[in-house]
């Protein structure tokens, strides 16, 4: 496997490859053009993810039923989590990772550059089967998408229609192309380091990352069990989640969070990695606690997969379990914290700079750390009898998961883009658009702590009366923070086509080996490696 | 900066390694589902009642329940409840609602269960106990739960249950609720889609 590197790179070390436009990119094993395929298709389903919700935001904008039916927006909701997760947060972290990870350490490409691009085009067919439903059922064939939310809760995913296979498949899809790039990511970082590179002088990046695919290969195939059980029991007479035949559906709900807890920080690490470059960089000071924040990334995730139950404390568990549930879950905050603590004292002091990337990072900041005390709530056993399943949890997922996730995938896009394209981008658009995505997330989940107080829970179409106003406000909000994304899909777009030349170290205060590249780095880089001293 | 040629270096060993991650933990979402069972049942959690005595029948039920062991300075009420889950057109309900027992105490209720269809029907019944913390205490002596139950057209029947809440349960339980959902057993898929097309 080892000769795919040096024959790609080899055979053909000057030119792109045998073939030209779509075949290029159809066949490409350049780590770079892996990358960019990854960063492009995550955007495009982000939109995709984001006019399903803007369509349930809107149905939610007044009490009663004005634009679709319950089935339609059960439908929305589930494809939505499942499209913004799967097909927009983790593939953007992988084309990162792809892009990044390999300039960064020196290496000549991904250790396993054929596998790279089968892990990249598994994911346009898994695309296609989890939306292919809506579309099918306009023609009359089956009743829609998966209509159970993201979750599956058995039995409800076991007697539901053929929306649910498509899910299933899909997500089968979904998990062999992300185990293929973990493990990808991992034998990279491992095997194939700059000459003197040990693992404590790795950037945190690559750190994050590689706690990050260590969780994806131990969780990922414990979901792909559990939706293999769910396929099993709809069409093959097993009853694993069936009571009648001694299966109990409280299993899948210990099998789904199982996975699903450890995936919040398979979305996250890659940010938390990414930021502390970004803060020295912009504060023009080393990163402060290089060393804690590894052991916190790694502490992060072992703990993360211990603590699955907190996600359905109101199912009946017994009370000695949910009291380990709950102080695991809390003993979370403390690594967490010092991520917090080490990322602004990182800037303690800087001759700091506020460009977008800077804005992204510190507006990060300050909002998952409201999603951080909003999840210690929800720990707290009794609090959460009543917050489970209502709009204070959405709210605080959406705090974590767009704040943390999505607008540290912006920092980072905003910090690499010069780097990948050659040009700078619109520094007064990405201004704007860094003020229009916080002011209106704010407008649209805000809002949402309340409602989930008052009592509304989350997954219904309709309300009652009493919630009209927030909901009004969250609508309009979506609605801004929807349509500001625009304005980032246009400046990466003038940026790829053009715009002022950026130097190969692009920020004044940048360091690492991917700024002594020039922007655009060269198709192949570091075909001979950096020795670090 | 100082520039040297890359070693060739063999990716296949650490790939086979993190392939057996992978497969490993694939087999242990399935190795889950027995351990659930196990977990489930040693500790009463999730409501599984305890198939000590099921083996043995009524008598040796008999022979476990000396008077010796019967504690009569507390009482516990058990009550008693019943669910006929989408697909079965049967109707059920206890004879009694609830009883008051002493712990260790041989008891015997029986259930009323109807066949309002004009065909026969097999069903099976499901308990759960609640709290959780009884269920491994409340041990089923006799029950139509151990066996798939067949119902002629429009048939009743009384169907009966021994058990014995044990004198080891915690002094703090006071109320025990025994709840069964009994399930169609045939065609079992058949009828719930049926019934969801009928709606």
């Amino acid at each position: 496997m080892n000769t795919a590197t040096t024959a790609n790179g080899h055979a053909n070390p000057h030119g792109d490859g045998h073939y030209s436009g779509l075949m290029r990119w159809l066949t490409t094993t350049n780590h770079k053009d892996i990358g960019t395929m990854y960063l492009t298709f995550s955007l495009i389903m982000f939109f995709v993810g984001g006019a399903m919700i803007l369509a349930v935001r809107a149905e939610l904008f007044a009490p009663g039923l004005q634009l679709m039916q319950p089935e339609f927006f059960n439908q929305l909701i589930g494809i939505h989590a499942l499209v913004m997760i799967f097909a927009a947060l983790m593939p953007a972290a992988t084309g990162f990772a792809n892009w990044m990870i390999p300039l960064m350490i020196g290496a000549p490409d991904m250790a396993l550059p054929r596998l790279n691009n089968w892990g990249f085009w598994l994911l346009p067919p898994a695309a296609i089967l989890l939306t292919m439903p809506f579309f099918l059922a306009l023609f009359g064939i089956g009743d829609g998408a998966l209509a159970t939310g993201w979750t599956f809760y058995a039995p409800l995913s076991v007697q539901g229609g053929m929306g649910v296979d498509f899910a299933i498949l899909a997500v089968h899809i979904l998990g062999i192309s992300s185990i293929m790039g973990s493990i990808n990511i991992i034998v990279t970082i491992f095997n194939m380091r700059a000459p003197g590179m040990t693992m404590m002088k790795l950037p945190l990046f690559a750190w994050g990352w590689l706690i990050t695919a260590f969780l994806l290969l131990a969780t990922l195939p414990v979901l792909a069990g559990a939706v293999t059980m769910l396929l099993t029991d709809r069409h093959f007479g097993t009853h694993f989640f069936d009571a009648a035949g001694g299966g109990d559906p409280i299993l899948f709900q210990h099998l789904f969070w199982f996975f699903g807890h450890p995936e919040v920080y398979i979305l996250l690490l890659p940010v938390w990695g990414l930021m502390p470059h970004v803060l020295a960089t912009f504060s023009r000071k080393p990163t402060y606690g290089y060393t804690a924040q590894v052991y916190a990334f790694i502490a992060i995730g072992l703990l993360s997969v211990v603590v699955w139950a907190h996600h359905f404390f109101t199912a009946g568990l017994p009370v000695p379990a949910l009291i380990y549930f709950m102080f695991s879950t809390m003993a979370i905050s403390i690594p967490l914290a010092v991520l917090f603590f080490c990322w602004i004292a990182t800037m303690w002091k800087g001759s700091m700079s506020f460009e977008t990337p800077m804005l992204f990072a510190v507006g990060f900041i300050v909002l998952f750390g409201i999603a951080g005390l909003t999840g210690l709530i929800l720990a707290d056993v009794a609090a959460d009898a009543q917050y489970h399943h209502s709009y204070f949890v959405v709210a605080h997922f959406h705090y974590a998961l767009f704040a943390g996730g999505i607008m540290g995938v912006m920092t980072g896009v905003y910090y690499w883009l010069p780097k990948w394209t050659g040009h700078m981008y619109s520094e007064k658009l990405g201004k704007l658009h860094f003020w229009l995505t916080v002011i209106s997330f704010n407008l649209t989940f805000m809002p949402q702590f309340f409602l989930g107080l008052a009592g509304m829970p989350r997954r219904i179409p309709d309300y009652a009366l009493q919630f009209a106003e927030f909901n009004a406000i969250s609508t309009v909000g979506a609605m801004i923070l929807g349509f500001s994304q625009l304005l980032f899909a246009w400046n990466i777009w003038s940026c790829v086509r053009g715009g002022p030349k950026a130097e190969a170290r692009v920020w004044e205060g940048a360091e690492g080996l991917e700024w002594e590249l020039s922007s655009p780095p060269p198709h192949h880089s570091w075909e001979t490696q950096p020795v670090i001293k | 900066m100082e520039q040297v040629q890359p070693v060739p270096r063999n990716h296949s060993r650490l790939v086979i390694k993190l392939l057996l991650l992978v497969a490993g933990a694939f087999v242990f979402a399935f190795a889950l589902v027995p351990l659930y069972n196990v977990l489930c049942e040693v500790t009463g959690f999730n409501g599984k009642t305890s198939a000590g005595f099921a083996a043995g029948g009524l008598k040796a039920g008999l022979a476990q329940a000396p008077a010796s062991r019967v504690d009569t300075g507390r009482l516990i009420r058990v009550e008693f409840t019943g669910t006929v889950m989408p697909g079965l057109p049967w109707e059920m309900r206890p004879l009694k609602v609830s009883l008051d027992v002493h712990p260790g105490e041989l008891q015997q209720i029986s259930y009323l269960v109807r066949n309002t269809a004009d065909r026969p029907i097999t069903g099976q019944a499901v308990p759960s106990v609640t709290p959780g913390q009884a269920a491994q205490h409340f041990e089923k002596i006799e029950c139509f739960c151990f066996d798939q139950q067949t119902l002629a057209p429009g048939e009743a029947q009384e169907m009966p249950l021994a058990f014995i809440v044990s004198p080891e349960v915690d002094r703090d339980i006071t109320h025990i609720t025994l709840s069964y959902a009994f399930f169609s057993i045939e065609g079992q898929r058949q009828t719930l889609s049926a019934t969801a097309e009928a709606r």
